[in-house]
């Protein structure tokens, strides 16, 4: 099977200049590869400052890469013009962690997710009233809500809202920067169970960023470990979690807070 | 043993801009002992942010203690006179928040802005004010006290600068710390780091603590006592070992169970849900009269919707609002 996603030998370098002139370099990402493959999630887990969002950056062509390929579904994204990146960039979408802070709390629920079909400039008025009823309901909302604006709505709510607009325009690749970590704990779980349902029912394909190795594990197929721009470690979630190797997952496994679940008693259903 | 603050029936409200008064806090009572951590879990909404804020009367404009009372070194601080609450914030009661890059002063030095709280509660001079900074800087970081206390907010790491906020919370010497999700903006490394530097300050400065939290987890093995709110109104609480192991209130029940475990990771048992709790707490859908979490509970029955359950005691301070545990 064709990767839908494949990154080799990424590197990001940002140059800052102090006030005393003197030119700093940091290494945000460094010789960082790996495959993903259609219907699958690949999980980046990594602590702060450890290269995770300048990654995802990256993918969705927000920022440019030092030097590196990227190959999505075959195509080298890296060397396309603007012309024909514009073609791909659709189908990769990025969701961010707060989503108050990523939906315009002056657009009505309706207006939001219309507005990725605008500027696509493809479809009738009509047509995209309809869309957006059915990404609503796609994603578990109401269709009464489309009159509704953001700060209207409860968090999970709101995320399940972001979900439906990154849905749009029929992304094969969803990028999720800690999409989850801002969300209540029960939200957390109905949030996670539609993310799963989506892939068994429209095939997609998840990046899934985050520092919580716990959802990292319930969701991914594959984990990378992420430390100062390097992956330091790789391989399927269960191998990750029972044979860990390197330093930096240990020390991620070790903070994972929990409480004892042994002596949990069962919810009944 | 005296408890150092308590709270008596506690109510508190907030108007909206059509003029309705939408309860936030629905009489919540609470003994905080010496040198007790006390975890108060809840979601977006369930009031813990607000419990936070009315007892030191802080609450935003549109926001009114409707009734209540909280005692604090033989004063009611929902009556004390304005004069007197200040000298009590800060210095006997410290706040801590939950996002650190806001809470501190870009363009001012950390020791300076710690100093400035000191300042502003104390008649000491000059040397007096630097010595007792330096010493809650030791306090707080070991290592590198003169370095951090130099560095401006925005060279620190987001660990340092929670440290700071609770050199801040500290340098006064007060006997309770309220803190409103110290850590949720911190990654799970960093967050224990800080959880580690609260339990060290107990046990040193024997402080008792209110921590604020939505993350159950984070309580394991942190907190001596755990409350549970749910739209404003206890639910459950009880010593943190006990209710954590086996928590009683169906609410508390579901919202533990929907925590993915890392041994539950996916392997062969792949695409099983994580247990949810249908619905959400929004106020909105919370019943009036009843018990707050009926429409959303499974094992509700008829008189859940009748009338507001009471708090049932199981023993060992363990006390929970659900009619399954009634008589």
């Amino acid at each position: 099977m064709q990767p839908l996603l494949k990154v080799e030998n990424l590197l990001k370098r940002y140059a800052k200049r102090s006030l005393t002139g003197a030119r700093e370099e940091l290494l945000a990402l460094d010789s960082v590869s790996f495959t993903i493959f259609p219907g699958t999630t690949l999980a980046v887990v990594g602590e702060s400052g450890s290269g995770k969002s300048t990654l995802a950056s990256c993918l969705a062509c927000l920022e440019s890469l030092t030097t590196g390929n990227i190959w999505f579904e075959g195509k080298d994204i890296v060397k396309l013009g603007e012309r024909a990146r514009r073609q791909v960039r659709p189908q990769i979408q990025l969701m961010f962690q707060d989503p108050a802070s990523s939906l315009n709390p002056r657009w009505s629920v309706l207006e939001i997710l219309v507005e990725p079909l605008i500027l696509q400039g493809k479809f009738k008025q009509e047509e995209m009233k309809q869309r957006a009823n059915f990404l609503l309901e796609r994603v578990g909302l109401s269709p009464d809500i489309v009159e509704r604006l953001p700060t209207e709505l409860s968090g999970g709510q709101r995320q399940r809202l972001a979900i439906a607009r990154a849905l749009a325009l029929e992304p094969k690749l969803l990028i999720l920067d800690e999409a989850l970590s801002a969300l209540d704990c029960s939200v957390q779980a109905q949030i996670a169970n539609l993310l799963t349902e989506l892939q068994s029912s429209l095939g997609m394909t998840y990046l899934f960023i985050t520092h919580d190795l716990a959802m990292a594990a319930y969701l991914a197929d594959e984990i990378a470990v992420m430390n100062r721009g390097r992956i330091v470690e790789q391989g399927p979630a269960e191998k990750i979690l029972k044979q860990p190797q390197h330093e930096t997952t240990l020390r991620l496994l070790a903070a994972v807070p929990r409480i004892t679940r042994a002596t949990l008693p069962a919810v009944e259903q | 043993m005296a408890s150092v603050l308590e709270i008596r029936d506690l109510h508190v409200s907030y108007r909206s801009r059509e003029g309705v008064l939408c309860p936030a806090l629905n009489g919540i009572s609470l003994a905080l002992m010496p040198g007790e951590i006390l975890g108060v879990l809840g979601e977006s909404g369930s009031g813990k942010s607000t419990l936070a804020v009315s007892l030191v009367r802080l609450l935003p404009g549109n926001g009114e203690i409707t009734r209540g009372a909280v005692h604090f070194e033989g004063k009611d601080l929902l009556q004390t006179k304005l004069e007197e609450l200040q000298q009590i914030r800060g210095r006997r009661i410290s706040l801590i928040f939950q996002e650190p890059s806001l809470a501190l002063h870009p363009t001012m030095r950390a020791g300076q802005q710690v100093r400035q709280v000191l300042a502003a509660h104390s008649s000491q001079g000059k040397s007096g004010l630097n010595e007792g900074t330096r010493q809650v800087f030791a306090e707080v970081f070991p290592e590198e006290v003169d370095r951090i206390s130099r560095s401006y907010p925005h060279q620190l790491s987001g660990g340092q600068r929670q440290r700071v906020l609770i050199a801040q919370a500290i340098v006064c010497g007060p006997s309770v710390v309220i803190a409103d999700e110290p850590t949720a903006s911190l990654d799970p490394a960093t967050q224990m780091e800080i959880l580690g530097v609260f339990r060290t300050l107990r046990a040193r400065l024997g402080l008792a603590m209110i921590f604020i939290t939505h993350n159950p987890a984070l309580l394991s093995g942190f907190a001596d006592r755990v409350m549970i709110l749910y739209g404003g109104q206890v639910v459950e609480c009880g010593p943190a070992e006990t209710v954590l192991a086996s928590p009683r209130h169906p609410y508390t029940k579901a919202l533990f169970q929907s925590i993915p475990a890392v041994s539950d990771g996916r392997g062969s048992s792949r695409k099983t849900r994580l247990p949810v709790i249908p619905g959400d707490s929004s106020p909105s859908s919370l019943p009036r009269g009843g018990c707050p979490f009926e429409p959303r509970c499974t094992e509700r029955m008829n008189i859940c919707r009748e009338r507001e359950p009471a708090l049932v005691n199981l023993g060992e301070s363990h006390v929970v609002s659900c009619f399954k545990y009634e008589n």
